[in-house]
């Protein structure tokens, strides 16, 4: 962006916010700084150093969290003397008969479009780590995964975890299994890598 | 202007542009069906949401008995046993904020098209709350996975899911969807164009 080029238009300078429409010129936004939209403050901009390493370092880490969450149990139940345990996959597939539609639902939200949208945000940031061209259709992957952001909704059914935990805690002793832990875990890192994602960032070295 | 930006990465063309030389996107100044969408999912979200509320969401199998609580049935019976902290999250969960998403949705529609109280600022509060809050009402389908699947003592107690549960992931998914429909540099139009009022009624 520093040095102006005469074979591309003259527009590649500007933004306009995503949220209200208002055009400005792309400031220099240094690094731990964030250029907010000043008519409906909606960040635009927000740099971090080294962002791409560590992107790719969450991403790999919560995949692994969700894989193996997946199949470990998440709560085990205990009362009269009998004995139970649940792991993710068999939340899924509570849902049966009618409901059953509901059962790959739900296996989608909170396993697969994650599992996705993090191997997307992988494929894409690897090789512009690397100061590589970018991956063949690394634009249609990552636009794929920012539209998929809304429905990846595992650190809702973490939450959804301690909801249960305290509802059944009168009727019965329910403990916290391994994976409960992971999605722990997991809720953190999902809001870490929120907060260190600068999506003009990537889009601005996927156009180089 | 004669510019259009693009709303993924914020790269601005020329307007006629069709796809955004950046990411691929395609450009719209504004979405001239925005309002229509929003619209059509919010009518399937409220008509879903009214089976959600009839139909139980949890069938409870115990020794001596077999109950099905419907989402405020449910909360009832927990305040009835002293948990009124646990009634009061569900009531908030399952039926304030859905019925409030509701009314902000309709809110911001009506506001587009006729004007609205409420300044540009607020009213994009509102719908980036909307639009936050959305996909975590999805909670209450993913508790009742998390139940069934973990209370299944054979004859001490069993749990399964009512039909409710469909419906109501169902109307989340709608109103996630009429929200995203909602092009919210509609709100801010009406800010550039103060004589809009006069327009739309002649």
């Amino acid at each position: 962006m520093s040095e102006p080029s005469d074979h591309r238009d003259d527009l590649a300078g500007l933004i306009a916010c995503p949220e209200c429409d208002l055009v400005y010129t792309a400031p220099q936004v240094a690094m731990r700084q964030r250029a907010v939209c000043a008519r409906c403050h909606t960040v635009l901009i927000a740099p971090r150093r080294k962002a791409g390493k560590q992107l790719i370092a969450l991403a790999l880490t919560v995949l692994i969290l969700i894989v193996a969450a997946t199949f470990f149990p998440f709560l085990s139940i205990g009362a009269g003397g009998m004995h139970h345990d649940a792991s993710i996959l068999q939340a899924a597939f509570v849902f049966e008969g009618g409901l059953s539609v509901l059962s790959i639902a739900v296996l989608f939200f909170i396993v697969l479009i994650p599992a996705l949208r993090l191997v997307l945000l992988i494929y894409v940031l690897a090789p512009i780590i690397r100061d590589r061209p970018p991956a063949p259709l690394a634009r249609s992957a990552f636009r794929l995964s920012e539209s998929l952001l809304p429905w990846s909704m595992a650190e809702i059914f973490a939450i959804g975890c301690a909801v249960a935990l305290v509802k059944l805690s009168d009727l019965a002793d329910v403990v916290f299994g391994p994976a409960a832990w992971m999605f722990a875990v997991l809720v953190v890192l999902v809001v870490a890598t929120d907060n260190l994602m600068c999506r003009y960032s990537i889009w601005a070295s996927l156009d180089e | 202007m004669g510019l259009v930006g693009c709303t993924r990465c914020m790269r601005v063309s020329h307007s006629g542009t069709q796809i955004c030389p950046r990411c691929g996107s395609a450009l719209q100044s504004r979405d001239p069906f925005s309002l229509q969408k929003v619209w059509a999912w919010w009518l399937l979200g409220l008509g879903c949401y009214i089976p959600a509320n009839i139909y139980p969401m949890l069938e409870t199998r115990t020794l001596v008995s077999t109950q099905s609580d419907t989402i405020v049935g449910g909360a009832v019976t927990l305040a009835q046993h002293g948990n009124w902290g646990v009634a009061l999250i569900i009531l908030v969960a399952s039926v304030v904020i859905p019925v409030a998403k509701f009314f902000a949705l309709a809110g911001l529609g009506i506001g587009v098209w006729r004007g609205s109280r409420l300044s540009e600022r607020q009213r994009h509060l509102l719908y980036e709350v909307v639009e936050y809050i959305g996909r975590w009402s999805m909670i209450d389908v993913f508790v009742v996975a998390i139940l069934s699947s973990l209370v299944q003592l054979q004859a001490l107690a069993t749990i399964t899911p009512g039909r409710a549960s469909l419906f109501f992931a169902l109307s989340v998914i709608f109103t996630m969807l009429s929200a995203q429909s909602f092009d919210s540099r509609l709100i801010w139009d009406s800010a550039r164009r103060p004589d809009r009022k006069e327009d739309t009624h002649p």
